[in-house]
């Protein structure tokens, strides 16, 4: 491989090849994907023979921007968002070639799908917190605890867990990751319903669950360090997207307002003006971050979008309800369901209230995001610590 | 859990290059010059005394940075007497401006003015601002918005009379561009008008009364579609000089909250003005972003109008904010007149007024977008 056929226009080549080789109208979806995959397009920026050719990151759209146009298959990022954002940059990282081997490439395809069994009940924001034990017993990990908030785990054929392996250490240390096969005896995946209605996300109970020591992902021990990877992939991935003007929640809106002039009222539109104006700041802020990127300019700027975004969908859905009017004190289902994806789009307005609650909780609250930016960003000092160094079990519960 | 909901698919996708909303290395070196500049001659206390003279403005500095570095032709045509360059880079010389609240009449001369007098074809003018042989200012009050109504002076027997007020940087005014009665715009020499200062809020950029009895005027073109091209440029490219306000006063106030003790620690440790200061980051980030739009879509001339629109009607909030949380925050030292933060207060209130309120930009911003008002309401009976 030479360096010079891995730039804009060799990557063009080597799609065409592909489809070439397997042309999309005639080739099974899966098939197609492996095929992509063994080609080195599916991440570009991985090493070959997993998936990748080592090739600069930014490349990756001319890659997609090629097979998109002859109609090929994607791997519907959307549903295996966890597994892309967050378990292959991990295992990458941390595992060995046979996990890198054995994991990736029916991750990427969609064949299994990955949930993330991080959050407990009393370690949420504080994770460091958490208190699943895992036991050595042998070549295996005895594993016993409580996990929550987990989407996609009722799908999941496996999951990214971090448990606690030794209780006398400082919360930080004793935590150990772990690939957990989601078949296995002693996982039990139950349906939380939330405050939409719908059951998106579970409870998985663990109970007396072997994990082979082959699927320990770095050192015993070191599960905490391993866990900063997978995290800091999870809010990268966030901000990225390019959206055209009125392309965020603040759409629907707009088009309701203009469709349906006997809704409008003076202070309903000074509102609706301040939060269009929001939404439009907010897209140029993330072009920009795309553009930096793009640049290879990486700033602290995408810390602040998640934030930013989950505070005016929230705002732009509570003004969408009272828009309505009579319409707004009406919900259009409150059946139980158990959606593969948050469907902002096919829902009405009175769901997008309801679960944008949710986007200053999910990945990290709003409060622990401003406290990264105030400390990672600004320099500030931290707040001081009482359970640094003293053990997890010694710790107040 | 999912962490980014999908986004909605779009009304109507426009597949378009878009604007470039990062700095150029040519733009940085520009910045890194400005603020050496700066740095030497406009530091807080010399405004600060000089705010209290007969000589508000900075007129030394204005010849370095209008005639020495040539910054004052940024918008003109090199065979004019400019540099070629454009709104981008204007737009950072601003924000080094509004970092140092510079008393000088960069706004109000190298763009407003410029722009006026680049929309009549005034040439010879032009030349004369561009190469700093002359200072410029629009007599409109500073608060007028782009395409909002202004006052005008009466134009009998071929001679201007009549007063304008809260006219920006006058005092150092060697030209007048005067609308009149008769839709013209006129070139009045600063030596034909009275002009006398008024007492401003913001004491970086004075203001003054302009009254002309029976002056003599050049009419340079139609007054309409020039002011309005010049306010347009004025209200976009101040939202640059309010992100360097706010960054200044966001930096200054996170050095100063890293230092403070109170309750023997660090008073910058607290988490409740971690998260104020964290939210601040976040509005001066969003502002970058709109105020570069708003340059680059000057200097294209494409979606010029809704893009300054946002811009003002984003700006104002976050610099005020800004400023006012810096005082705060300093506590008892941001009430004194010896710390600048003041100087920074009321350049932030008064750039909120300064070619168009918020709610004046959200107005313009309605039309231009579709997102018509209800009909008003009907006067009460009775």
């Amino acid at each position: 491989m030479t360096a010079e056929t891995l730039d804009a226009a060799g990557l063009r080549r080597r799609a065409r090849e592909l489809l070439a080789a397997h042309p999309p109208a005639t080739t099974d979806r899966l098939a197609f994907l492996r095929a992509r995959f063994d080609a080195g397009l599916a991440w570009v920026h991985f090493p070959e023979g997993l998936g990748g050719l080592g090739a600069p990151r930014a490349l990756q759209a001319v890659v997609d921007a090629e097979l998109e146009a002859a109609g090929a298959p994607d791997n519907d990022p959307h549903r295996i968002g966890i597994g892309l954002g967050m378990a292959a940059p991990t295992l990458l990282r941390y595992g060995t070639d046979e996990q890198k081997r054995r994991f990736l490439r029916p991750l990427w395809t969609g064949q299994e799908v990955w949930c993330q069994l991080f959050s407990e009940p009393g370690a949420g924001s504080d994770l460091a917190a958490l208190g699943t034990r895992a036991v050595r017993d042998g070549e295996d990990w005895i594993v016993d605890g409580q996990k929550v908030w987990t989407s996609s785990a009722h799908l999941a054929r496996w999951a990214i867990l971090i448990a606690r392996t030794d209780p006398a250490l400082p919360k930080h240390q004793g935590i150990t990751y772990f690939l957990c096969d989601m078949t296995d005896p002693g996982v039990e995946v139950r349906p939380l319903r939330q405050i939409t209605g719908e059951a998106e996300f579970n409870e998985v109970f663990l109970t007396g669950v072997r994990i082979p020591d082959a699927h320990r992902l770095g050192a015993v021990g070191d599960g905490w360090r391993v866990a900063q990877t997978t995290l800091m992939n999870e809010r990268v991935s966030i901000g990225g997207m390019r959206l055209p003007r009125e392309g965020g929640m603040i759409g629907p809106v707009a088009r309701t307002w203009r469709e349906r002039p006997g809704l409008r009222t003076h202070d309903l539109h000074q509102r609706l003006l301040t939060l269009w104006v929001e939404a439009e700041v907010a897209r140029l802020t993330g072009e920009r971050l795309r553009q930096q990127l793009a640049a290879g300019q990486p700033g602290p700027e995408g810390s602040g979008m998640k934030l930013a975004f989950a505070g005016l969908n929230q705002r732009i859905s509570g003004l969408e309800v009272e828009l309505r009017g009579e319409e707004g004190l009406l919900y259009d289902d409150w059946t139980m369901r158990r959606p593969e994806l948050v469907d902002f789009t096919g829902r009405d307005a009175g769901y997008r209230y309801l679960r944008s609650k949710g986007n200053s909780i999910e990945g990290g609250t709003s409060e622990i995001l401003l406290n990264i930016v105030a400390e990672r960003v600004l320099g500030l000092p931290a707040e001081p610590r009482t359970d640094k160094d003293v053990a997890w079990k010694d710790l107040a519960r | 859990m999912s962490t980014q909901p999908d986004p909605l698919p779009a009304g109507a996708a426009r597949p378009h290059a878009g604007p470039d909303l990062l700095y150029s290395e040519e733009e940085e070196a520009l910045r890194a010059a400005v603020r050496d500049l700066l740095t030497d001659h406009c530091a807080a206390p010399d405004v600060l005394a000089r705010t209290e003279s007969d000589t508000p403005h900075d007129v030394p500095l204005w010849k370095i940075l209008a005639g020495g570095m040539g910054l004052a032709g940024l918008l003109v045509p090199e065979e004019l007497g400019g540099q070629g360059a454009g709104h981008r880079e204007a737009a950072v010389v601003l924000e080094e401006l509004g970092r140092a609240v510079a008393p000088v009449p960069y706004l109000t001369s190298a763009v407003v003015a410029t722009e006026a007098l680049l929309a009549c074809g005034a040439d010879d003018l032009v030349t004369e601002l561009a190469t700093a042989a002359s200072t410029g200012v629009l007599a409109v009050a500073l608060s007028t918005a782009p395409g909002a109504p202004h006052a005008v002076v009466r134009r009998e027997n071929g001679t201007l009379r009549g007063e304008l007020t809260a006219v920006a940087d006058a005092a150092v005014a060697d030209v007048l561009l005067v609308p009149a009665d008769d839709g013209g715009l006129y070139a009045v020499d600063a030596a034909a008008a009275t002009v006398v200062p008024q007492v401003p809020l913001d004491l970086t950029r004075p203001l003054a009364r302009v009254r002309l009895d029976g002056a003599a005027g050049r009419r340079i073109g139609d007054a309409e579609p020039a002011v309005r091209r010049a306010l347009r440029a004025g209200a976009g490219l101040l939202a640059s000089e309010q992100l360097g306000l706010a960054e200044w006063t966001l930096t200054q106030t996170v050095a100063y909250l890293k230092e403070r003790k109170q309750f023997n620690r660090p008073v910058g440790g607290f988490q409740a003005l971690k998260h104020r200061l964290a939210q601040l980051w976040l509005e001066t980030v969003h502002l970058r972003a709109a105020a570069r739009n708003a340059a680059d879509a000057l200097a294209r001339d494409e979606d010029a109008d809704v893009a300054v629109a946002v811009a003002q009607a984003y700006a104002a909030a976050v610099a005020v904010h800004a400023a006012e949380e810096a005082v705060q925050l300093h506590g008892g030292i941001g009430m004194t007149w010896e710390h600048p933060v003041h100087l920074y207060l009321k350049r932030a209130k008064s750039d909120a007024l300064a070619y168009g309120t918020a709610g004046a930009h959200r107005e313009t911003l309605a039309a231009l977008v579709d997102l018509p008002a209800p009909p008003a309401a009907p006067a009460p009976v009775g």
